[in-house]
């Protein structure tokens, strides 16, 4: 390129490099948030109780749960996203299961058999329940699946996650909720 | 075919790589033999693109859930027609179809120049592949659209309900891709002339023609995802001041004022400057859209989820930004205008005006599109800015560009005879008026509504008659032939073409936000109810249990006001198994003067009764028949003509220079 670096140039340059500066910072600033934690309004509400039928076993009510930190989980074996998370929930009931923090999977529009199906060839150790009305997605406002609620010891949801969930995010959220409660 | 796919998106990279590579070093080394090499690169790298996309197809096409993307956007039960179209469904997906688009303007530019080569053409092409490169590398990385899944699912996920609910699907997005990606054919020219020192105008020649193309892609792209929104979603109108639609409206917007100020400087070597960092903006602005949309940056009904792009687009929008201005910045001295503004009231003060309002539109929108992000950057409060603000803000400074729009034409360059332009404007200002009493008298009482319907009418009176006076100079001329008029004058009549097109949009933009009408009300089977003068009568519920979905259409009986059946109205509920929400399709009975429109909001005792939305909304068609109007008056504007030695059609308005040397640059 031709043209000496006369100050005038500087000068532009300076410039031209301090307002895209300002843009990227603005700009940055919104790559930090995460989407799929949504301001759900359900969020500091007491979670809507169930008793639902598990895939195998007696059937689970969630307001016996309480004194429990519950992770209620939306899934279907259709879901491929579902598929995504499985392993981070599967760990999260594998590290906590202990101190208290059950990981509930809610099986939505599907088919008992697809699901045990699923449940068998991809290992979900924690416990299912199968939601063949709709009814509890239908309180818990979910757009699709998979949708998930942290429901802490005293009954009231503490967080919503659209899509699938981080196991490193649910496992510091678990940490401080645990600490708190200690 | 994951593999398969994934090979050619990394071959494409190296591909594209060595065609910047090639086409940089020959340009500085003035290596005529390298740049050819680069030039044929464009081509190979169309074809590996094509084939990357075309295996995505495939696998769309043959049910291939190993891939991820298939799983998560396609299922068996997917209408073969939405398994297509779910290439464009996704973030990933979509980005093949973006690469594809890109390469091909690469080889379009490579095939457009394959003789004749102007000496920015090295440039451009490095800009152009150094662009693919970016896109490509996301595709390779950040993005993987191959990707596979350890262990496939029976059955895909399906597209997102709303995407495969109507066919206009099929021809937004790639029209608007072919706007959005086409941006960087100017911008690669414009960039080239900087880094190559070319103070000329010879750029902007070969520029203007790719512009007006990818203007009238921009155009139709817009129109349409207008028509889908209005179409699909069901809320009765079809722009909402969406985040995503706003970027989309940006670069429009700039281009156009690209495209009046270009002739200031073809005419009078003025705005040299301006316009390179007008083509700068309008590239910077689509990279800022596709940004905005992707990095989940805002909350958008376009906005795709769990994207990974964002960092590597910003980054790469802080290059654009960068390169593109420092460049300005860099020739500043060299891009001085030598000529100067003689009369505020001549063409060339239209054009300035013309630019200082598209310009004031593109700030006062991404003003609002940006200022939630700044709040929340600031304060951490997250707001949203709605509908009213840029409808407040935006509405008078549309309003004076249909002033201008309406005015500018008659005006002469430099200002040499205004009483002429005074005389030609009887007509129309005349016939402003009658509508605006008419409209006032008619009951439409909103100020800006009846201004609007005035200035629409001005507009539209004087390209007619302008266009008009350019047939009855052929008839009377010497050298015959209504036709050959019109077509001498093509690109100031075809300019024209565009200004009716613009009157007829903005026509039905102010009668449908001023004069629609809108009532929500549950009826009982049986029961009817009175809107606009017709008798609506719920008739009843039926379902359609189709392989993907289920169809609720609840069917009204529309009757006119004197008793004689004006058919039904069907608007449905669709229920997808991956959503629990419905989503809702209207039923529209389109009209030249106005639309019956009616969406089903819900449904109670098993279809025993429904709640309906009902709109009567005037204009609306218009809005789409203008919005074509525009796309083919830029399309004609941009056909490539017969070289002739001849100034041609603005004879008796313009004293200035003869378009002959900037019309052979053009072509």
């Amino acid at each position: 390129m031709s043209g000496r670096l006369t100050r005038r140039r500087v000068r532009l340059l300076a410039g031209v490099g301090a307002v895209v500066a300002v843009i990227v910072v603005l700009l940055m600033t919104g790559l930090g948030k995460d989407p799929s934690v949504i301001a759900s309004p359900l969020v500091g509400r007491a979670a809507p109780n169930f008793t639902l039928p598990q895939l195998d076993g007696p059937p689970v009510t969630l307001a016996k749960l309480r004194g429990q930190i519950v992770v209620i989980n939306f899934w279907a074996s259709w879901c491929t996203e579902c598929q995504v998370e499985q392993l981070a929930l599967d760990q999260t009931w594998q590290q906590f299961r202990d101190s208290g923090v059950v990981v509930l999977g809610v099986d939505f529009e599907d088919s008992t058999d697809a699901a045990r199906s699923y449940v068998r060839t991809d290992g979900v150790a924690y416990p299912v329940v199968e939601d063949s009305s709709s009814k509890t997605a239908l309180a818990y406002g979910l757009r699709g699946v998979p949708e998930t609620f942290v429901v802490n010891s005293s009954g009231r949801i503490v967080k919503h996650v659209i899509g699938p969930v981080g196991g490193a995010a649910l496992t510091s959220d678990l940490n401080s909720m645990l600490a708190r409660a200690q | 075919m994951s593999q398969l796919g994934t090979y050619l998106l990394l071959f494409g990279l190296a591909v594209s790589g060595y065609g910047l590579l090639a086409a940089a070093v020959g340009a500085k080394a003035g290596r005529p033999a390298l740049v050819e090499s680069a030039r044929r690169c464009a081509y190979a790298l169309f074809v590996i693109v094509a084939a990357a996309a075309a295996t995505m197809l495939a696998a769309l096409l043959t049910n291939d859930f190993a891939i991820g993307y298939v799983a998560g956007n396609s299922a068996r039960e997917t209408p073969v027609f939405f398994k297509a179209l779910a290439l464009w469904g996704a973030d990933d997906g979509s980005l093949l179809l973006w690469n594809l688009i890109l390469a091909g303007y690469i080889a379009a530019v490579a095939l457009r120049f394959r003789t004749d080569r102007p000496p920015t053409f090295p440039y451009a092409l490095s800009v152009l592949f150094a662009v693919q490169v970016f896109y490509l590398i996301l595709v390779n990385g950040p993005a993987r659209p191959f990707a596979s899944l350890a262990s496939p699912p029976a059955d895909g996920r399906g597209p997102a309900p709303l995407l495969q609910n109507h066919p206009l699907m099929a021809v937004h997005p790639p029209f608007l891709y072919l706007g959005f990606i086409g941006f960087t054919v100017p911008f690669a020219f414009g960039v080239a002339a900087l880094l190559a020192g070319q103070g000329s105008d010879q750029w902007v020649s070969i520029i203007r023609r790719w512009t007006l193309v990818v203007w009238c892609f921009l155009t139709v792209g817009l129109v349409l995802g207008a028509l889908w929104s209005y179409s699909v979603l069901g809320w009765g109108g079809y722009w909402a001041w969406d985040p995503v639609e706003n970027v989309a409206l940006l670069p429009w917007l700039c281009s156009t004022a690209f495209l009046h100020s270009v002739m200031l400087q073809e005419r009078r070597g003025m705005a040299r400057l301006w316009n390179i960092a007008l083509v700068i903006g309008a590239f910077a602005l689509t990279t800022f859209g596709t940004f905005l949309t992707r990095a989940n940056v805002v909350s958008s009904v376009h906005a795709f989820a769990q994207s990974s792009v964002g960092p590597a687009y910003l980054a790469f929008l802080a290059l654009v930004l960068l390169g593109g201005f420092g460049l300005v910045a860099w020739r500043l001295p060299e891009l001085r205008t030598p000529a100067s503004l003689t009369s505020a009231i001549s063409r060339e003060g239209a054009f300035v005006a013309n630019n200082v309002l598209l310009l004031a539109a593109t700030a006062i929108i991404l003003l609002g599109t940006t200022f939630p992000l700044v709040v929340e950057a600031v304060s951490g409060q997250q707001i949203t800015v709605g509908g009213p603000y840029f409808r407040s803000a935006v509405t008078p400074v549309f309003l004076l560009i249909l002033l201008l729009a309406g005015t500018a034409p008659l005006l002469p360059w430099r200002a040499t005879n205004r009483a002429r332009a005074l005389r030609r404007l009887r007509v129309p200002a005349a016939a402003a008026a009658l509508v605006m009493i008419a409209t006032a008298w008619a009951g439409v009482h909103q100020a800006a509504a009846v201004a609007g319907f005035g200035l629409a009418t001005l507009v539209f009176v004087t390209s007619g008659q302008e266009i008009l006076s350019g047939l009855a100079i052929g008839r009377h001329g010497t050298r015959g032939g209504a036709m050959r008029a019109l077509a001498r004058g093509r690109r100031r009549h075809a300019g024209l073409v565009v200004h009716m097109g613009l009157a007829l949009v903005a026509a039905g933009i102010i009668a449908s936000s001023s004069l629609a009408q809108q009532d929500q009300v549950t009826l009982k089977t049986g029961q009817s109810t009175v809107f606009a003068g017709q008798v609506l009568r719920y008739q009843g519920l039926h379902a359609d249990r189709q392989p993907q979905r289920i169809v609720l259409t609840a069917t009204v009986a529309v009757t006119n006001p004197g008793g004689g059946s004006a058919g039904t109205l069907d608007p449905r509920m669709n229920l997808y198994p991956a959503t629990t929400a419905p989503i809702g399709s209207p039923s529209i009975r389109r009209g030249i003067v106005w639309d019956l429109y009616a969406s089903v909001i819900s449904l109670q005792d098993s279809g025993g009764s429904a709640t309906f939305r009902f709109y009567r909304n005037p204009g609306v068609n218009w809005l789409w028949f203008g919005g074509l109007v525009m796309a083919l008056g830029g399309a004609a504007a941009a056909w490539p003509g017969r070289r002739r030695r001849d100034p041609g059609g603005d004879k008796g308005v313009s004293p200035a220079r003869g378009r002959t040397a900037v019309e052979a640059g053009a072509r």
